[in-house]
Formats: C-alpha cells, structure tokens, sequence
C-alpha cells in the first residue's frame, strides 16, 4: 500500500464529525456551540470593561497608564470584530449568512447613531429649550441670535473671515502654485515651506504668531510687528486689542494655515492641463500672463471652486485660534467661538445649542457643492 | 543647456522668441517671488525656532529678531527651555497623554470604518445602499453639533432615559474621546475607504471565495494589505486633526493636569498670561515635533490625506 492510499484510508475510517452520535451528545455539542458563540464576546466584551475601569482608576506610572490604553484601544477594537465573527460562525447555518453582514456594518452604525445621530437631532431639539435645556421657549433662542450684540459681531466676524481667509489662501496658493511650476529645481523645497504650517496645530500657530503680535506696556518690544512698528518711529500698539484691524490679523493666521493646502491641491490641477494646449497657446502668440488668465484659470476652474469651499467650511468652524489669541475679546468673536462661550462658560444650553444649529445651516449648502464636486471626480477616475 | 528637446526646437523656430536677457530676466522676476513668499512663511516659524533656545532674561528683554546681528554669541544659547517644559510644567506627561489619546482615535475609526466599507462593497444585505448614503450625509454634521448631547450623555450615563453600558461615569477617561474622535471621523473614513474597497477588482474576492475563505479572512488576508495607500492616507489625515485637536479635549477629557493633552497643556501655558512667556516657544515646539516628524516622513501620504479630508464637515 502506497503512502498516499494509506492517509486515504485513514481519513475514510475517521468517522463524520458528527454523525452517529446519539441525540444526547448532539444536543450537548449544540448547547456548547450555542454558549461559546454568546460566552467569547462577553467575555471579550468584560475584559475590554475591565481595563477601562483599571484605567479610570489607577494611579499607576503615566507610562504605562498610557501604554495599556494604547494596547487596549488598539487590540481592543479587533478582539470585538473577531469575537463576533467567532459567534456567527457557530451560529447555525441558514443564519449564518444574513447575519455576517451585519457584524461588519453593525458597529459603525450603533457608533454613528450615538455619536452624530442622536446628538445632531438632540441638539435641534434642545436649541428649542431654555438655559438648562428643559423647558420649551420656542424661538427664543434663536431670537437671541440674532439680537445680541456679541452674537451680531459673531456673525459680521464670520462672514468677514469666509470672505478674506478663502480669498487670500487660494489668491497666494495659486499665485504661488502658478509661479513654482516654472522653477526647474527646488520646487519640492519651495513647496514644503509653505505646506508645513498645515501640519501645525492652531494652537502652536498661536503661539507662534504671539511672537509677531506680541506688545510689552513696558521695556523694549518683543514682537515683530512692534519691532518694525517702532523701528519706524510708531508708538508701540497693542496690536490683538485694536479693533477692528485685529480680526484681519487673526485671519493673516488662519491664511499662513491654509495657503499650503490651496497651493498643493492647486499645483497639482495646474501640472494635469495638457501641455499642448498651452504650447498652442504660446505659438499663436500670447503671453505667459494671457496664458494664465485665458488657458490654466479656466481649465482648472471646478478645483478653484472645491479649494474655496472646503476652506469657507474650516474657517466656519475656526474656534482655537480666536480662544487662545483674544480669548473673543475686543470685537473678535466667531460664531463657533459663541457656541463653545455660550455653553460652557455662560452654561445656557439653549443658546449654545441654537449656534450650533446656525453653523449646521451654513455648512449644509457648501458641503453639498462638495460631496456632488466629489462625486463628479470620482466618477471620472 | 547642450540637449534639447523637440519641443524647444519647434519653440524657438516658430514664435518670436523674446530675447535672451528677457528670459533670464522672467526667471530672475519668478525665482525673486518665490523667495519672497518662502521668507515670509518662514518667518514666524523662525522666530518661534530661535526663541526656544534662548535665555529667559533674553526672551523678555529683546525681540528674537536681534539673533541676527550677533549670531556666534554662545552665551544667549540654553536648552533650559525645552528641560523646564518637560519636566515642571507636565508637557512630557502631556506628550504621553497625547499619544494615548491619538493612537486608538486613529486605529478604532480606521478599524470600524474598513469592516464597514467591505460590507457596503462586497456583501449583500438590506438597505446597503440606503446604509451607506445615510453615513455619507452624515458628513454635512459639524462636531460642534455633537458637543452638547454627547457630553450629556456622557455625565448622566442615560440615554434617552435607560442606562447607557458606558462604564460610569466615563467623561474624562481616554475611551470618551476615543469613541468621540471615532464618532466624528468614521464618516470620511467609511465613505473614503468604501470609495477604494469597491473599487478592487471583484475577480479576487470571488476566487477566494471559491477557494472557501469566509469573509473575515478574505478582509484580513486580502482586502487590508491591497488598501493599505488609502487606510495609510486616511490615518495621517485622522492622526494630525486628533494630535492638533484642542476642542474635543478640552469638552470629554477635562482639563486636570494629569489626564490633559499637549494642545490643551499649550493653551493652558499661553493662558498664564505673561509669566510663563519665555517656555512658550519651547512649548510649541514640543507639541510640534510629531506631526513634523510625520509631514517629512510621509510627505506623499499626507497631502492625499488631506486632500481626501476636503469634505469632512
């Protein structure tokens, strides 16, 4: 008998897994089938519990606080998907199939639900209700909104940083975008200098920023713009409480921001306008500045529009550079600054809740050109 | 230049060229423009460079600018600074906070999100479409929206009046903003990674089904290591918003010394208003060593992230 016939053998005398049992320890093995597929995720689900209650509680070295934390999250979140596998594998067979799919989706549902669905519906909701978000005052909130005096420059505010931050940012990213495509070296370097705030939070934007508007009562000036002010005979200023000149530096802010992110998206749309067509454009005579306004601006038109949206909603939501520079004070408030004040500091839910909402209104027509611009392009790839 | 290509040749024989020194004169215009606008970028990030080296009593009695006129004077040199923001003003705590904050808000969206786009790309059940449009939509909801119920919800432990299976009560542990940052991210990252899932040619999910791999294998085996451009992309996106987050926080983590973040311990020092002035550059450079680190060494993946992130709400 050849190796091969004998394993043949020996795999036909292994009896079916589970035939031939009598019905007790099929039942048996069907009720271990059954606890296993409930017993792996609790148990998973108890020891994931238990580390986040060790976490909350203990007093042990930050280090290794933070390590555990991290091994938790991290494993924590797969142990879950592959436990819940584990239980639909014992499943029976005919649910098997339709039940899979929703151990996949199923967790970001219930997360989605929890933590945007309900608290969007729930915020409309309370934007409807008084101070403490239990009785019902009807429009009132809303009323305020749009009466207040610092809510009222809130909103001239804003509007003034979706005109101005969109209009320098993109003007200065494809100018340079435009510029730096002539380069023959050096073109990464150049790019990378103006792209690196991007990476920078606003708060250390602030503070580096602080360094240029910064003004001493006393003693020499330690700020830039005092600096040069002064070197120039001025009095030194009190640059972050001048109105209303402080606000358009507050956005000089976000522009050195956001300039970078115009200027990548931009250059990239500048380099895919075909060659030829410039070339010809260049041989029937015109100049590079023709070229620019007549051939690239408008081939490269719908990236300009994206660009200037996708900014119009980041700087909607600018609230960290006008906390940590002005903390709102002396006319800089933005509406995303009022919601955070009215919430936690003045503790009127309400009102805090119907800013909210306000903002939720602005970004709902500029997200929708977005998502249909985005979709338009995905469907070209 | 001694090669040139056809396409200077046609160039030069078929307009009327302008001369030379015009040329050399156009360079010089553009390369001037350029260095311009570099200097002016740079200049602020200089500043904060130099004065996180400098001595206290330097910092508060002249402006960083004046480096220059003396710059091999060692004796304006120190690297107190960064030594005193480490270690008695909690930054390298803050530091560790961080990182225990950005990690999973990284990996759990990501996770959750690629289980939930190969479901949406390749698995059939009810309502998959109508699922996956009312995910995308949820984009157009700005986190501001959610502060309010989600911290209520988080103090109280109910939710819609039954108790919630949070362990209670969980406002300032990690896992609040973990969830809060999956929450806000999974949006993008459901609609992104669907976006690349879907697009995989179906031929290699069929043959291995052929083969007899279920779908959790096929997802680990196949599905992750083929959409590992867009998970890279979408991480670098989701690391740098949580890593420069201050908002989120501030909201769900609190604000006590031990448990805060580097954003939230920045803004706590610029608060103190003027005497801790001369940490601050430190500081700041502190908070922004990692994503730099990340910006130069992931350069490529970093700006399709962001641009991926150009319809985050």
């Amino acid at each position: 008998m050849s190796e091969r016939e004998r394993l043949h053998e020996v795999v036909k005398e292994r009896p079916p897994p589970e035939d031939g049992q009598t019905p007790v320890a099929r039942l048996g093995l069907g009720l271990l089938r059954f606890f296993s597929a409930f017993a792996v995720p609790v148990v998973a689900f108890i020891i994931l519990w238990l580390t986040f209650e060790w976490l909350r509680d203990a007093d042990a070295n930050r280090a290794v606080i933070v390590l555990v934390a991290v091994a938790v999250g991290v494993l924590g979140v797969f142990l879950l998907y592959w436990a819940m596998d584990f239980a639909v594998n014992r499943m029976p067979e005919r649910w098997r199939e339709s039940v899979r799919p929703w151990v996949f989706v199923g967790p970001a549902l219930v997360i989605l639900s929890i933590f945007l669905l309900y608290p969007a519906i729930n915020t409309i909701v309370v934007s409807f209700r008084d101070a403490t978000g239990e009785g019902f005052v009807g429009l009132e909130n809303y009323g305020f909104v749009f009466s207040d005096d610092g809510m009222l420059r809130a909103i001239r505010n804003t509007v003034a940083w979706i005109i101005v931050v969109p209009f320098f940012a993109v003007s200065i990213g494809l100018g340079f975008a435009v510029l730096v495509d002539k380069l023959q070296r050096g073109e990464a370097v150049a790019k990378s200098i103006i792209f690196l705030p991007m990476a920078v939070s606003f708060v250390g934007a602030s503070v580096v920023w602080g360094l240029i508007y910064d003004f001493k009562v006393f003693g020499a000036q330690t700020g830039l713009l005092n600096g040069i002010w002064t070197a120039f005979g001025g009095d030194p200023v009190s640059w972050l409480s001048k109105e209303p000149w402080n606000n358009l530096l507050l956005m000089v802010i976000m522009i050195w921001m956001q300039t970078g992110f115009a200027m990548v998206i931009l250059s990239a749309a500048i380099k895919s306008v075909p060659d030829d067509i410039l070339e010809a454009a260049r041989i029937d005579g015109a100049t590079e500045i023709q070229v620019f306004w007549r051939v690239v601006l408008p081939s490269i038109m719908s990236t300009v529009v994206v660009v200037t949206t996708t900014m119009v909603i980041n700087v909607l939501k600018v609230f960290d550079i006008v906390f940590v520079m002005t903390n709102g004070e002396s006319g800089t408030e933005v509406i995303a600054e009022q919601m955070i004040r009215w919430f936690f500091r003045n503790d009127h839910d309400g009102r805090g809740a119907a800013i909210a909402v306000i903002l939720f209104l602005a970004i709902v027509p500029v997200m929708a050109v977005n998502v249909r611009r985005f979709r338009a392009e995905e469907a070209i790839r | 230049m001694t090669t040139t290509t056809p396409k200077e040749v046609f160039g030069t024989e078929s307009t009327p060229t302008p001369s030379l020194v015009r040329r050399i004169f156009d360079r010089w215009q553009v390369k001037v423009a350029i260095i311009v606008i570099c200097v002016l970028w740079l200049i602020p990030a200089i500043g904060l460079l130099i004065s996180s080296f400098r001595t206290s009593a330097l910092i508060e009695s002249e402006g960083w600018w004046t480096f220059f006129a003396r710059p091999f004077d060692t004796a304006q040199w120190t690297f107190d600074n960064y030594a005193t923001v480490l270690d008695q003003r909690g930054f390298g705590n803050a530091f560790l906070n961080s990182l225990a904050v950005v990690i999973p808000s990284t990996v759990i969206p990501i996770t959750v999100a690629a289980f939930a786009a190969y479901a949406f790309s390749w698995m059939e059940f009810k309502g998959r479409y109508i699922l996956f449009v009312a995910v995308v939509g949820l984009l157009v909801v700005p986190l501001q929206m959610a502060l309010i119920p989600l911290l209520r919800l988080y103090t109280s432990g109910e939710f819609f009046g039954v108790a919630t299976p949070f362990p209670h009560p969980i406002n300032g542990t990690y896992m609040a903003v973990w969830l809060a940052h999956t929450g806000f991210g999974l949006p993008l990252a459901v609609y992104l990674l669907r976006n690349y899932i879907g697009s995989l040619p179906s031929s290699i999910i069929e043959s291995a089904q052929i083969d007899g791999a279920t779908h959790f294998q096929i997802f680990i085996r196949l599905i992750v290591p083929l959409s590992v451009p867009a998970l890279a992309s979408f991480a670098i996106f989701q690391f740098l918003w949580v890593w420069n987050d201050l908002l989120v926080a501030l909201v769900f983590l609190g604000g006590t010394p031990d448990v805060q973040v580097i954003t939230q311990a920045l803004a706590e020092l610029k608060g103190q208003y003027g005497q801790f002035e001369h940490l601050l550059p430190a500081a700041a450079f502190i908070s922004m060593a990692l994503p730099l680190l990340v910006f130069f060494s992931l350069q490529r993946y970093f700006v399709r992230g962001l641009t991926a992130g150009s319809v985050k709400g």
